[in-house]
């Protein structure tokens, strides 16, 4: 068990999607003006990464991967080259799933989420945590630990951003650093506390 | 807009990742050396030319309900195609980028200029912005990678130019252009310089201080 809730820290803290692997940086950067949507953005991204992660770890080991396809006795073929084309269709389609189900029995669920659904198909932290989860050979379980990780500290990083963005828009800022440019230095500080997390052993 | 703009333009005036916010995941990520930058650019740049070239020949048989989808297949086989012809003759450097590589196909360059100038010009058109706007995110690789990897490690591309303390050198690097943190600074800082030098580009700000009442005066 402390395997899990170590490998969800460590996807938390230290391998943070946003601030360790600047991963989903064009949503994160673009969307982080106030708190109250990115904590819908944030639930999002939570929510399909905790699906998609498992769910991808679950076709590469029985049907990609080299020899995974020997319950079918099709042991000598080889599929993990098109690992990268199934894993953004299946992330694709869940999303486009995942909406439609909300949209008929979470409809409030639906209006806070549904703008941003799909929108993170063409997220690379959700891409990117699939990825990471196939080149670090998870095991199912340690997949799921790791989505449930890997979206939670996207989410805190991006409400932290917002929350620092808010009340930035109060202070006078040089002309050319407005917007864009203090976005990235704050974030480089954040980025930089969350390096020192790093230094504690859990 | 004559085809030497559709070149030209993206390389500063409209630069992806400066102006637009696109494409930041790997440029923040894979800059810590000089190399891994180049092949990055170079990949992007290609598959931006393959996508854009594919898409602008099927662009008028492409029912736009389900654009996005094919779209986005194009994108992802021509990302695996780099990916295995770089795994096949440059294990090394596919070692160090891991997963970058396949993360161009949620680049949003590469589907952005899907979007915007395949979807509507020729393909003459289409090579050259896809050609100026991988340029445009190259430079800005390179220059990130260069200010990280020569302060921070006195080399460039591996050759050694400052002579480091601990080498008998002269040059203390400093470890912290390294890590992550130091590549958000330094975009930052790249995009004041830019909009301080065309200003605009300047975003408004949702709000300012009013001026103190008279301060001056008294």
């Amino acid at each position: 068990m402390s395997h899990f809730i170590d490998m969800f820290f460590r996807a938390v803290f230290l391998e943070n999607l946003a601030l360790a692997y600047f991963l989903g940086m064009c949503t994160f950067l673009a969307v982080s003006k106030k708190v109250k949507t990115t904590i819908g953005l944030g639930v999002a991204v939570i929510v399909v990464e905790a699906i998609s992660v498992p769910l991808n770890n679950v076709i590469y080991n029985f049907v990609l991967r080299d020899g995974a396809l020997a319950w079918a006795n099709l042991g000598h073929l080889d599929f993990s080259y098109l690992g990268l084309l199934t894993q953004i269709a299946v992330i694709a389609a869940m999303i486009q799933i995942l909406e439609m189900v909300l949209n008929r029995f979470f409809p409030a669920l639906y209006n806070t989420l549904g703008i941003f659904l799909p929108l993170l198909t063409v997220n690379c932290a959700i891409l990117g945590a699939s990825l990471f989860m196939v080149q670090r050979d998870l095991s199912f379980m340690d997949s799921v630990a790791y989505g449930l990780g890997a979206g939670v500290g996207w989410a805190l990083a991006i409400v932290m951003l917002a929350g620092l963005r808010e009340k930035m828009k109060y202070s006078d800022i040089p002309a050319g650093l407005e917007g864009l440019g203090i976005a990235f230095i704050t974030t480089g500080l954040i980025s930089l506390a969350f390096m020192g997390i790093a230094g504690l052993s859990f | 807009m004559g085809s030497k703009d559709t070149f030209i333009k993206p390389l500063l005036k409209e630069n992806p990742v400066t102006l637009h916010v696109l494409g930041i995941c790997s440029a923040l990520a894979i800059t810590n050396s000089l190399t891994s930058s180049l092949i990055m650019s170079v990949s992007l740049t290609a598959v931006l030319v393959l996508t854009n070239v594919a898409i602008s020949l099927i662009r008028k048989h492409l029912p736009s309900s389900v654009r996005l989808i094919v779209q986005i297949t194009i994108i992802a086989s021509a990302v695996a195609i780099i990916d295995q012809v770089l795994t096949a003759y440059l294990p090394d450097a596919a070692k160090t980028l891991s997963v970058y590589i396949a993360l161009i196909v949620t680049n949003c360059i590469v589907l952005g200029r899907a979007e915007a100038c395949a979807m509507k010009h020729g393909v003459g058109t289409s090579i050259l912005d896809a050609l100026g706007n991988g340029l445009g995110y190259s430079i800005i690789l390179i220059i990130v990678a260069v200010i990280r990897e020569l302060f921070g490690n006195g080399s460039l591309m591996g050759h050694r130019i400052l002579e480091l303390v601990h080498e008998g050198g002269w040059y203390e690097p400093n470890a912290m252009l390294l890590l992550p943190p130091s590549a958000f600074f330094i975009i930052g800082f790249l995009v004041w310089g830019i909009r301080c030098w065309k200003p605009e580009q300047n975003e408004k700000a949702d709000f300012r201080p009013a001026p103190l009442p008279d301060s001056e005066k008294r």
